[in-house]
C-alpha cells in the first residue's frame, strides 16, 4: 500500500525551540525558559503524511512551526529538500518559503479581513513571481479556487461572507498557489463541523495524491489522524516519546502515555464503548517551563518506577520503524 | 418511569438587524427520572439554545419564546414568575457550560462562587456553606480543598475548573442537570477523567442528565437515550443502543458515516455530507435536510415530515419511513 520509505524530504534533527519568560518593568531580564521543543527529531518521506498528535500545550504547533522557520530554533537543524531552514537568507529562504507552506488551524483569524479572496489567493503568485502578466495571475486564483470546489464567481467577495469550511478552501487555495512540496497542516478541521470535517480531510487527501505533498499534519482528534496519516508521532511536554506506523502504533501502542490517549478517545459505538478499559490518567500536565526530572511523564505514568524518574529514556528503536522513548515498554 | 421534564412545541427566535433567526422550530422531548438524554447536533442547530429557553435565560429582546410548554415536576417552567424560577434555576435544575474559562467570575474567590447557590437557594452561613464547598470540591476529585477555597479561576486548569463548576452545579443537590458540551474545550485525557467523574456523581446524587454535545463518540458511553437535531428541529430521537446500530435519519447515518474511527483500520474515503446547514435566517420549508440528502423526493421541498415512530422508543422524521408504511 504504502511504499517503503526512500528520500526524506524533511529531516529534523535534535530541534530545540525555547521562549524566554522575561521579568522587570525597565530592564527586562530572562528568568526562565518555556521548554516548549526539547530535542525532537523526525524525518518525513515524500508523499506521506505525519501526523503529530499530543494534547493541548504539549509544544506540536511550535514545533510544526519551528520546523518551517517561522520561529528561529533554539538548537538543532531542519533540513526541508536539502535547503537549511536556520541558516537560509535571501533567494534560499524564497525558494524555501516557496515549497514550504502552511494551513492554519482558524480560518477566522487566518485569512485578512480587508483582502478579497483574489488578494489572498494571489499573494503567493506576487511574493514569488509565479506569473508573468495580470491576466495570468487571475486565471491561475480562478484555477486554484476551482481545485478547493470554490467557484470563480467569489473571487472578489470578502472572506466574512464565507462559512468556516469555505474559508478553510480559501486558505488551503493560497498554500498552494506556490506549488510547494511540503505542507504544514495545523489543525486544519478542528474548527469545523463534523459533517464540514470530512469535506476537507477529503480535499486535502485529493490534492495530496494530485501533486505529490507531503504533509505534517498537527492534531488532537485521534480518530482522524487514523484517518488521514501514514505515520504517527506523539508529543508530550516537548518531547517526541513514540513514533511508528498508523496501524502498528494504534493497534499496539507501546508507550503507557500512548495507551492512555488512544484508550480515552470516544468511540462512537455504545456496545463497543462500554466494554473498553479506559485509562485514566491522573491530574493535569505539568508546566513546560519546569518539566519533571527524568522521564516527562513519570508523575502520571501508571507504570513508573523509581529508575524513570531520574534517567531520561533514550529514544530506540524497538522494531522496525517503531520508536519510542520508554525505560520500562518492551 | 415518571417524567421529570416534558418540553412541547418549543419554538424560539431571535429578531436582530438581518431578519429573523429561527432557532428552535417546534420541538417537543420528554426526559424521565434518573435518565442521562443526549442532545447531538452541529454549532447553530438549537441545541443550547432550546435548553437555555427551557432555563429563561434567552434574553428577550432579541429573543422571543414564540410557543412552548416545559412541564418540570408539574409547573410549567416557561410561565413561571422570575421570582419562582429563580428557586429552581440553580437548585432544582443546574447547568454546567461548554467553556470554564469564561463562565468562572475571575475577580472572586472558588470558594466565594461554589458558596453562592448554598448561601442563596440553603440560607446558610458562610462559615457552614465553607464546609459543604470543601466537601463538594473532594467530590470532584480537588485535592487540598481546604487550601483551594481561596484560589482564583486564574490558579487552576480547564479540567480543574469544570471540576468546579460540576461542584457548583452539584451544590443544591440537582434533581436535573444540563450540561452544555462540558468536555468540548478540554483534552482527550481530562474529558475522560470528567465523564467518569460526571456518571459517579450521576448515581450519587441520583440526577437526570441532559447532556449537550457535537460528539457522537462521547454519547455513546454516556446517555441512554439520544436526540438528533438539525437546523432547529428534532429529526431522530432513540435509545442509544438503536441509535447506532440502526441509524435512521438520513442526517444520522451521514453523520456516523462521515466519523473516523480509532478502533477501526482505514476505508478508502470518508462519506462526507456535501453542502452546509441551511441558513436559520430564512424560514423554514420543507425538510430542512432536503438540499443535502441523497435520498431526497419531491416532497421533502415542500413538506416537512414530522417524527414518527419507527419502532418501539425510535421516532425518526423522513418521509422514507411514511412512504413505506402508506
Amino acid at each position: 500500500m504504502i511504499d517503503v520509505p526512500s528520500v526524506s524530504i524533511v529531516k529534523v534533527n535534535n530541534l530545540y525551540k525555547h521562549f524566554p519568560l522575561q521579568s522587570g518593568l525597565f530592564i527586562r531580564h530572562k528568568v526562565r525558559n518555556v521548554r516548549a521543543v526539547d530535542g525532537i527529531s523526525l524525518e518525513i518521506t515524500r508523499g506521506e503524511t505525519l501526523g503529530l498528535v499530543g494534547e493541548s500545550g504539549c509544544g506540536k504547533t511550535t514545533a510544526g512551526r519551528t520546523i518551517l522557520g517561522l520561529y528561529p530554533p533554539t538548537g538543532g537543524s531542519v533540513l526541508i529538500n536539502d535547503l537549511d531552514v536556520k541558516t537560509a537568507r535571501g533567494e534560499t529562504l524564497l525558494e524555501l518559503r516557496r515549497i514550504t507552506q502552511m494551513i492554519f488551524q482558524d480560518p477566522y483569524a487566518s485569512l485578512n479581513p480587508r483582502w478579497t479572496v483574489n488578494a489572498i489567493v494571489s499573494e503567493p503568485l506576487r511574493v514569488h513571481k509565479l506569473c508573468k502578466t495580470e491576466q495570468e495571475r487571475s486565471q491561475r486564483v480562478v484555477e486554484l479556487l476551482n481545485l478547493v470546489g470554490l467557484s470563480a464567481r467569489v473571487v472578489n467577495r470578502f472572506p466574512h461572507e464565507f462559512s468556516g469550511g469555505q474559508r478553510q478552501r480559501i486558505g488551503i487555495a493560497r498554500a498552494l498557489a506556490s506549488q510547494p512540496n511540503f505542507v504544514v497542516c495545523d489543525e486544519p478541521i478542528s474548527a469545523l463541523d463534523v459533517s464540514i470535517q470530512a469535506q476537507v480531510v477529503n480535499l486535502l487527501e485529493d490534492l495530496q495524491d494530485q501533486f505529490n505533498l507531503t504533509y505534517l499534519f498537527i492534531a488532537h482528534d485521534l480518530s482522524m489522524v487514523r484517518h488521514i496519516c501514514d505515520r504517527v508521532a506523539v508529543m508530550y511536554l516537548g518531547v517526541i516519546v513514540e513514533l511508528g506506523t498508523r496501524d502498528d502504533l494504534y493497534e499496539t501502542p507501546l508507550h503507557p502515555y500512548t495507551q492512555a490517549l488512544l484508550s480515552a478517545v470516544p468511540i462512537p459505538d455504545p456496545k463497543k464503548d462500554r466494554l473498553r478499559k479506559r485509562i485514566i490518567l491522573a491530574g493535569d500536565v505539568p508546566s513546560p517551563v519546569n518539566p519533571p526530572s527524568g522521564c516527562r511523564f513519570h508523575p502520571r505514568c501508571p507504570m513508573a518506577v523509581d529508575r524513570c524518574k531520574v534517567d531520561q529514556p533514550i529514544w530506540r528503536e524497538i522494531r522496525p520503524g517503531h520508536w519510542i522513548a520508554c525505560h520500562e515498554a518492551i | 418511569m415518571t417524567k421529570l421534564l416534558e418540553v412541547n412545541d418549543l419554538c424560539t427566535r431571535f429578531h436582530i438587524p438581518e431578519g429573523i433567526v429561527y432557532a428552535v422550530n417546534g420541538i417537543s422531548f420528554h426526559l424521565d427520572e434518573g435518565e442521562t438524554l443526549a442532545v447531538v447536533g452541529e454549532s447553530g442547530c438549537g441545541k443550547s439554545v432550546s435548553m437555555m429557553s427551557i432555563l429563561g435565560l434567552i434574553p428577550i429582546p432579541p429573543g422571543e419564546i414564540v410557543s412552548g410548554q416545559a412541564i418540570f415536576n408539574n409547573r410549567d417552567l416557561m410561565h413561571l414568575p422570575e421570582s419562582e424560577f429563580e428557586q429552581i434555576r440553580g437548585k432544582e435544575i443546574a447547568m454546567v457550560f461548554q467553556d470554564p474559562m469564561t463562565s468562572l467570575n475571575p475577580v472572586l474567590t472558588i470558594g466565594r462562587q461554589i458558596t453562592e447557590p448554598l448561601r442563596t437557594h440553603l440560607g446558610m452561613e458562610q462559615e457552614q456553606a465553607n464546609k459543604s464547598a470543601i466537601q463538594l470540591l473532594e467530590q470532584v476529585g480537588i485535592s487540598d480543598a481546604n487550601q483551594r477555597l481561596g484560589a482564583y479561576p486564574h490558579q487552576f486548569s480547564g479540567g480543574m475548573r469544570q471540576r468546579v463548576m460540576l461542584a457548583m452545579a452539584l451544590a443544591c443537590g440537582p434533581s436535573l442537570l444540563i450540561a452544555d458540551e462540558p468536555t468540548t474545550a478540554l483534552d482527550v485525557t481530562i474529558q475522560a477523567q470528567i465523564m467518569e467523574l460526571v456518571l459517579s456523581l450521576r448515581s450519587q446524587f441520583n440526577m437526570s442528565i441532559i447532556w449537550i454535545t457535537h460528539d457522537l463518540g462521547v454519547v455513546a458511553g454516556l446517555a441512554d437515550r439520544v436526540i438528533v437535531m438539525y437546523a432547529g428541529y428534532i429529526v431522530e430521537e432513540a435509545s442509544v443502543d438503536d441509535l447506532y446500530t440502526n441509524p435512521n435519519h438520513p442526517y444520522t447515518r451521514a453523520l456516523l458515516d462521515a466519523l473516523p474511527r480509532v478502533d477501526q483500520r482505514r476505508g478508502e474515503r470518508l462519506n462526507s455530507i456535501p453542502g452546509a446547514p441551511p441558513s436559520l435566517l430564512v424560514e423554514p420549508s420543507g425538510c430542512p435536510f432536503a438540499p443535502r440528502c441523497i435520498h431526497v423526493m419531491d416532497r421533502c421541498r415542500v413538506d416537512n415530515p414530522s417524527l414518527v415512530l419507527v419502532t418501539p422508543g425510535h421516532q425518526s422524521a423522513c418521509w422514507l419511513n411514511q412512504q413505506e408504511a402508506s
